[in-house]
């Protein structure tokens, strides 16, 4: 049976029990070793991809070190967020505080690599001893003459979704300084799409093909003059909601820009993004030329989820994945698979996104927030799945026990979003799913015996 | 001038001030003390501070391993931060105990909790005390409590792996009659390396417990049913027993200063005789730790071991030319580099960059002692960046790198093969299987550096050759 903390019950539901809502959105448990990171790990994440901005991480080197280069957001130009830029403090800094360190640092890398603008991320340690980031920041910024934000991400703080919260608080330093001459009225901001294997260069390319102008990419392959001038664009489209809904949110405030959640993970929720954004600008041409589009990318894709779907119909899988509303895309992908979600579950969700999944599951699928090793592993046996998606850290509980494995995170090699990200899907899940290599798992062990 | 003078100087080499950090060189020490705790039997690594320290470690070292690491965290968050951790550790030690049943729980401090002043250890005391302890407030009898200060900005990962080591033995090594066995304290090395070190001292007759043994729990098998507690690891009473052994043997042991190694504990403490050797790597550094366990067991070499060593200098002498006057950069764990800097040049190879991210301070003269040739001919950097590497690897010029995969992108620009050794390495398979110590070892790094050279002349040959 499973283990689950009795402080962590509220935590684990299951769909089509008719319950109260999940509890989320807190700290994690001490000592339930959950898989989720710090306040710190949320800013980075979402700030990580402008690529022509500085990265410098005040604090000793262990933040720095575990966060270098580790999300493949690519850029089509500048690749500064690819180093790992630490002011790499030692014991007598703090004792004595790390200002003067921070200043030099500013002032050798900014010579240096001339970037754009940088942001300073504040660590748990600097948070303690009490640092002036702020002015340190200011008058960096008047000696160089670019914007030096800081981003209050201590790690203490909470968890990922407090530095979701201080990394838009960041961005929003840089919106609205530039100019919003020339933008057209069909025009849009991306938010959340952290160009993993290229993936927002796909997206770009569906607009493109339906007219629609973007300003900015907040933040994969983003730009700081780019993300400057956002605040001039007709739309913003907010792909990863738990990272970027509040900055949506504060600019509709703001600016008055209306927003729209949208996945670009599986055939529904693409094809739902782009007739979302052709009926926002309530264009019938626009609105012809995506239904056009979609039809064309789908009879491109279609072929090879039916090849896969003939193997993995029936099959049973489990989510767990860093934000609820990708899970969400996920459980509906995989059924288009022909596959059956027995848990699924994310590490920031919140009490909306669960209750969309529980009416969305089949009845008896487990829904968890904020889980752990030992429950994974556990219902990865008692569900009896064939597939886990998840990440990193995922991937070897599930090898453990002999179960096929979807990498569906920061991590990704293969682009995942848009119509050929469903293609992608199919084809991975397909791959591992059906590799040969199970049948020596011991929980497979001796059910074909081959006779030489 | 060393680096570490250049740096208190306020300069590099290349005469700029430097204050900033790009591409490190090195890990934190809690990182180090969970791989420690790792190898040891039944124990959960445990990090109090934030959450954040725990995950990011986990996801480092699984990429590395490809295994399941369990590592828990106190979850220090605000409210802790302000007004004391205390609380937080012991429910995490509570909830640790009810869900893995360990037999040692080991605790690291993270930079946070260290510098808001935690006394872990009288905590830890209390917790285990009858009165003010954990049965009491919980009804949990807790496990063993290690505690090991690992402060991110006194020292590196490889401080942090040898602070717990020793802890581990300070806290359960016992007094008692001598026995026959040694202690092998081995530094951080692949689960491969670890299981070969025990086919050596078996080779030798010589009793050994090997601290810490990671080499099952971080390269298993595939099961059928999950265990939270994989098995393997030094088993608590022979590191019980590491307080009466006859010997125990550091292999490496290069530390931040103030940083004690576990053999110093045994002999502080228990009077254990300590002997310090170099990492084993090429055949003169190997032969150096094989006349130690010779003197120790009072065996000779095995016979299939001194086959070994004949086949490894066959394949010297098969080998040399694609090798000679090549020159190298080094990176890695201070340890590592002084075993591949002696290795590299009784091949004939000239490792012209030497970099860690270590601080012993030493590293320039545990080189010239194993390898007294390079005095003179090679740059040798400790607390060095990936900055400084490439500057030093450009201006020397190199044919390749030995190093761990963070190597990667300088190899990229200067357009030269990474052999890939140590850790982390985690952009191709078979990170636990390298295999660096003992002739063994050996022969697999020269098979591997001859063959990236040959491959590299091979791609760049218009003669396309197929034979040599």
């Amino acid at each position: 049976m499973t283990t689950v903390l009795s402080s962590r019950l509220g935590q684990v539901a299951r769909a089509g029990d008719g319950s109260a809502d999940i509890v989320c959105d807190k700290q994690s448990v001490a000592g339930s070793v959950s898989q989720r990171a710090c306040t710190f790990c949320g800013s980075r994440v979402v700030l990580y991809p402008i690529a022509d901005a500085l990265h410098l991480v005040h604090g000793p080197i262990g933040c720095a070190v575990y966060t270098w280069d580790i999300r493949g957001a690519l850029s089509s130009g500048p690749e500064l967020h690819r180093l790992s830029f630490s002011t790499d403090l030692r014991e007598r800094h703090v004792v004595f505080g790390g200002e003067g360190r921070l200043e030099d640092s500013l002032m050798e890398l900014i010579e240096r690599h001339h970037p754009s603008a940088a942001f300073v991320y504040v660590t748990c340690i600097v948070g303690v001893i009490g640092d002036d980031v702020e002015a340190v920041s200011r008058k960096v910024s008047e000696r160089t003459g670019i914007p030096v934000i800081p981003v209050q991400s201590e790690g203490f703080q909470g968890s990922k979704r407090q530095g979701y919260d201080a990394a838009c608080e960041a961005l929003l330093r840089l919106i609205g300084t530039g100019s919003t001459e020339g933008i057209g009225k069909h025009s849009v901001n991306l938010l959340g799409d952290f160009n993993l294997a290229g993936e927002i260069w796909i997206i770009q390319e569906y607009l493109k093909r339906m007219g629609v102008e973007v300003v900015a990419n907040l933040t994969g392959d983003g730009r700081v003059a780019d993300i400057s001038r956002a605040h001039g664009a007709a739309l913003n489209l907010v792909q990863c909601s738990g990272s970027t809904t509040q900055l949506a949110k504060d600019m509709q405030k703001k600016y008055g820009i209306p927003f729209q959640k949208v996945s670009y993970f599986g055939l529904d929720d693409m094809a739902g993004a782009l007739y979302g954004i052709a009926e926002h600008f309530k264009d019938p041409e626009m609105l012809a030329r995506t239904r056009d589009l979609v039809a064309e990318e789908i009879s491109q894709v279609l072929p090879v989820v039916e090849a896969c779907r003939k193997d993995l119909e029936g099959k049973r899988a489990a989510i767990y994945v860093g934000g609820a509303f990708k899970a969400i895309s996920l459980v509906k992908a995989l059924r288009l698979l022909g596959m059956k979600t027995a848990l699924v579950g994310s590490q920031t969700g919140n009490a909306e996104d669960y209750r969309y999944l529980r009416d969305l599951c089949d009845p008896g699928t487990i829904i968890v927030d904020d889980s752990n090793p030992s429950e994974l592993s556990t219902f990865l046996a008692e569900e009896k799945c064939d597939l886990f998606v998840g990440g990193v850290k995922e991937r070897p509980l599930a090898y453990k026990l002999g179960v096929a494995f979807c990498d569906h995170n920061h991590e990704r090699k293969l682009p995942l979003e848009g119509f050929l990200g469903m293609a992608n899907f199919a084809r991975e899940v397909h791959a591992s799913v059906c590799s040969p290599v199970w049948q020596f798992a011991p929980r497979f062990q001796s059910a074909n015996p081959v006779e030489v | 001038m060393s680096t570490t003078d250049l740096r208190a100087a306020g300069t590099t080499s290349s005469g700029a001030v430097s204050e900033s950090t790009t591409n490190a060189c090195r890990m934190c020490m809690p990182l180090g003390a969970s791989l420690a705790f790792s190898g040891v039997e039944g124990t959960v690594p445990f990090l109090h501070g934030s959450q954040g320290c725990a995950t990011y470690i986990r996801r480092y070292l699984i990429s590395h391993f490809r295994e399941p690491m369990d590592i828990a965290s106190s979850s220090v968050g605000e409210d802790a931060t302000v007004f004391g951790g205390e609380s937080n550790l012991r429910q995490g030690i509570v909830n640790v105990t009810t869900v893995y049943k360990p037999k040692v729980i080991g605790v690291a401090t993270t930079c946070l909790t260290e510098t808001i002043g935690e006394d872990v250890g009288s905590m830890l005391r209390r917790a285990v005390d009858p009165d003010t302890g954990l049965a009491r407030e919980f009804s949990v009898e807790p496990p063993i409590l290690v505690h090991a200060p690992t402060p991110s900005y006194a020292g590196t990962h490889a401080d942090g792996y040898q602070a717990a080591v020793a802890s581990t033995v300070a806290t359960i090594a016992t007094e008692g009659e001598t026995t026959d066995s040694i202690t092998l304290l081995p530094g951080i090395v692949s689960p491969a390396d670890i299981r070969h070190l025990r086919e050596i001292t078996d080779g030798f007759g010589l009793p050994t417990t090997i601290m810490p043994d990671y080499s099952e729990r971080l390269d298993g098998v595939t099961v059928a049913r999950y265990k939270k507690l994989p098995p393997g690891g030094t088993p608590v009473d022979q590191i019980r027993a590491t307080g009466h052994a006859r010997a125990s043997v550091t292999i490496g042991g290069l530390t931040t200063p103030g940083v004690t190694i576990a053999g110093e504990v045994l002999a502080a403490r228990f009077g254990v005789p300590h002997h310090q050797v170099p990492f084993p790597i090429g055949i003169r550094l190997t032969d150096a730790f094989c006349d130690l366990l010779t003197e120790l067991s009072g065996n000779p070499m095995p016979e299939w071991l001194l086959a070994e060593r004949g086949r490894l200098v066959d394949a010297y002498i098969d080998g040399h030319k694609y090798v000679a006057e090549k020159k190298a950069a080094v990176v890695g764990d201070e340890d590592l580099v002084v075993g591949l800097s002696a290795f590299l040049a009784e091949i004939g190879v000239t490792p012209v960059v030497i970099a860690s991210g270590g601080r012993s301070g030493k590293l320039a003269e545990r080189i010239t002692a194993c390898a007294p040739e390079l005095e003179g001919r090679v740059e040798i950097m400790d607390d060095a960046d990936f900055t400084m590497i490439q500057k030093a690897a450009e201006q020397a010029g190199i044919d390749f790198m030995v190093g761990n995969s963070k190597g990667y992108r300088t190899t990229r620009d200067l357009g030269v093969p990474l052999v890939r050794v140590g850790m982390p390495i985690h952009d191709r398979m078979g990170a636990q299987r390298v295999g660096h110590l003992g002739f063994r070892g050996t022969q697999e790094l020269f098979d591997r550096i001859a063959n990236a050279l040959l491959e590299k002349q091979q791609n760049e040959s218009p003669l396309a050759y197929s034979y040599m």
